[in-house]
């Protein structure tokens, strides 16, 4: 008999979220699906898969990332005291490196030799050729036009790492185009191929090992916590694209009922302007790359295009887990707007001296927010995801500033 | 019951197989397609085969992914899609139609709105790639009323336990994915086809067609002889793109082509 809550016992053995998620693939993926979730169930509990993975977290990521109180910025905001998780201290620079060690050894325990992923950003493409060159394995990341016209870093990085970066010019050339052409990659080359999917999405099991790979982010906050502040943080805060360093913050204190959550997706030019990237503060249940969720979607079922200053978050749907708890009004889905983001990534810059990625500044713009509501003795615990060497170029080009 | 199940036992009796061709609704208009589809039937088609376009069609290759982004371009959508179909019936009755698409805008519309509209359009199966057994209860649900068949993919990966389980919701005919791949793709094997279909009859009787990678006439004719039905979208949709006025002739001949092909 499981002790968990209905908040952490999910998803069932069919990959639900109550009414979410699930495997909506063609026929050709249901077997691999199968492999992955036999293997993955096998080797979760394997004393050496675990010691391996810790081990890698540990030598290779730098874990744990520490948990900063941000003084400074907190006194200046006057309210809540404002401890950051630091997962852009990790190697490669954000949080998808936890995921892209797990995946890769089960990728290994599984003898495959060739790796897909999908990236937005280009910060889950940079953790998967980063784990792809230490293991020797073949590396394919698919990659929107568009954002390998904006993430030009990136790019470069994975192709020093060895990667072979495929621009998909199809749809909206953003990343829910790159996850429909790796998962036609991957329905052509199942038999040597292993797809790395970067977030808390896609067909069963992926939302569930990537949950549980990134869950260590909120395992260790929450023992931070209590060992730096002596209790629990009052809330938690994290951005939401596909929502993978969210679920990792969050999982572990979804049963902590002192604990709130707000979960900040991308609120581009506003909400009210219908161009951002926010499918569970504005979108319906649909169905996307494997899974049921919430969507941008028109009124005949078509994925609309999302717009966010983060290419990361720009995304039109989210992991069903997220939906779930949306619906069970367990964590609060708000949204930041490009403007407030890029408010707050200066104000960390210059308060605090850490330049922070733009998808984590939809978490820290929230958390201004949020701090000023609160009493100086509470505390929130806000995801600083990734780190922002990546956007110094977007942020030059909105300041007017030619590098 | 819908038009599929006597369409093949006719043809059986006359020892004969499916022609299916594949279309876009919508690629290039809504138009043409109504046309092409009166053509194909002149030509020798058996069954038609109607693509829902939709923005995000993972299982298709640069060939058919254009089309339905041609589609969208004037926002063909499933309703468009229905109506399409219910125009075809007009002056087409005895034709199996069947809509190829994705689970969103089914999703969208509502299952049982969605089985309604389809009844009264004409239309006789529904084949959302998206959707396996396991995932379309719900869809079942809505069409088994209205007699409307949901046919169900094959592929070479899936393994004998599951293909009891898609024949025992399948009916109207079991579709055979000829290889690992999207649409259109390239490398298609006839003994792992006949291989795999000799598996297929062991757990059903329903009729079994198949598609994804049948380009010409000789791929049509080996598949022929051992299927009950041969689909051909890409190598359909690719002479759409290349016409620029007459597309009726080059689709009408080729379809022609492929008929003569399976009949021989």
């Amino acid at each position: 008999m499981s002790t968990k809550s209905k908040f952490q016992n999910v998803p069932d053995n069919d990959g639900r979220f109550g009414e979410f998620g699930g495997r909506f693939v063609a026929e050709t993926l249901i077997a691999p699906l199968d492999e992955l979730t036999e293997a993955y169930e096998r080797l979760k509990n394997d004393p050496e898969f675990i010691r391996e993975f810790d081990e890698d977290l540990a030598n290779y990521v730098g874990r744990p990332s520490p948990l900063y109180h941000a003084k400074r910025w907190s006194d200046e905001l006057g309210g809540a005291q404002i401890y950051l998780k630091r997962e852009d201290l990790n190697h490669t620079g954000a949080h998808k490196v936890n995921n892209t060690i797990g995946q890769a050894l089960l990728a290994k325990a599984m003898g495959k030799k060739r790796i897909i992923a999908e990236t937005g950003a280009g910060q889950h493409g940079v953790a998967t050729a980063t784990v792809a060159a230490r293991l020797g394995l073949e590396c394919v990341v698919f990659m929107g036009a568009e954002d390998i016209q904006r993430q030009a870093l990136n790019v470069y990085r994975m192709k020093l790492l060895g990667a072979e970066v495929v621009s998909v010019t199809s749809g909206t050339k953003t990343l829910k185009d790159a996850m429909n052409e790796a998962m036609r990659d991957w329905v052509t080359t199942v038999d040597d191929t292993f797809y790395i999917i970067g977030t808390v999405a896609g067909p069963h099991p992926y939302p569930l090992l990537v949950r549980d790979f990134q869950s260590i982010i909120g395992r260790e906050a929450r023992r931070q916590s209590l060992e730096q502040a002596g209790r629990l943080p009052d809330a938690l805060v994290a951005c939401v694209g596909g929502g993978s360093n969210a679920i990792g913050l969050f999982y572990p204190f979804l049963d902590d009922e002192s604990v709130a959550m707000y979960g900040v997706e991308a609120g581009g030019l506003g909400l009210e302007t219908g161009k951002h990237a926010a499918p569970i503060c504005k979108g319906k249940p649909g169905v996307l790359h494997g899974n049921r969720t919430y969507l941008m979607e028109d009124e005949h079922g078509q994925i609309i295009g999302t717009h966010s200053i983060s290419a990361g978050l720009d995304y039109p749907g989210v992991g069903p887990e997220h939906s779930y708890l949306a619906d069970l009004k367990r964590v609060n889905y708000v949204a930041a707007t490009d403007d407030e983001t890029l408010d707050a990534f200066h104000e960390l810059t210059r308060v605090e001296g850490i330049i922070p990625a733009l998808e984590s500044s939809h978490a820290l713009a929230y958390t201004k927010t949020l701090a000023k509501t609160m009493d100086k003795d509470q505390i929130i615990i806000t995801n600083l995801s990734g780190r922002g060497d990546k956007d110094i170029h977007t942020v030059a080009q909105l300041d007017g500033v030619t590098l | 019951m819908s038009r599929l199940t006597p369409y093949f036992e006719q043809l059986k009796s006359q020892n004969k197989k499916a022609l299916i061709p594949y279309v876009v609704a919508g690629d290039p208009d809504l138009e043409t397609t109504l046309a092409i589809m009166h053509q194909s039937v002149e030509s020798g088609a058996d069954i038609l085969e109607i693509g829902v376009p939709f923005s995000d069609p993972m299982a298709e290759g640069p060939v058919i992914q254009a089309a339905h982004e041609r589609a969208l371009e004037h926002n063909v959508s499933l309703a468009d899609t229905l109506a399409l179909v219910a125009k075809f019936r007009e002056t087409n009755d005895h034709t199996p139609v069947l809509l190829m698409g994705y689970a969103n805008p089914v999703e969208a519309m509502g299952y049982p709105a969605f089985a309604d509209r389809a009844k009264t359009s004409g239309v006789d199966a529904v084949l959302l790639v998206d959707m396996p057994p396991e995932e379309s209860v719900r869809l079942q649900a809505a069409l088994k009323p209205h007699g409307i068949d949901n046919i169900f993919l094959i592929s070479p990966t899936t393994n004998d336990d599951r293909i009891a389980k898609i024949a025992n919701v399948a009916s109207g005919f079991l579709y055979y994915v000829s290889l690992k791949g999207v649409t259109g793709a390239g490398h298609f094997d006839i003994r792992s086809v006949e291989e795999n279909l000799a598996r297929i009859s062991q757990f059903s009787d329903l009729p079994v067609c198949v598609g994804f990678g049948i380009k010409d006439a000789d791929s049509a004719r080996q598949v022929a002889k051992v299927a009950d039905g041969v689909v051909v979208g890409s190598a359909v949709v690719k002479l759409i793109e290349a016409s620029k006025s007459n597309v009726l002739e080059p689709v009408g001949s080729f379809i022609r082509s492929l008929n003569e092909a399976i009949i021989s």
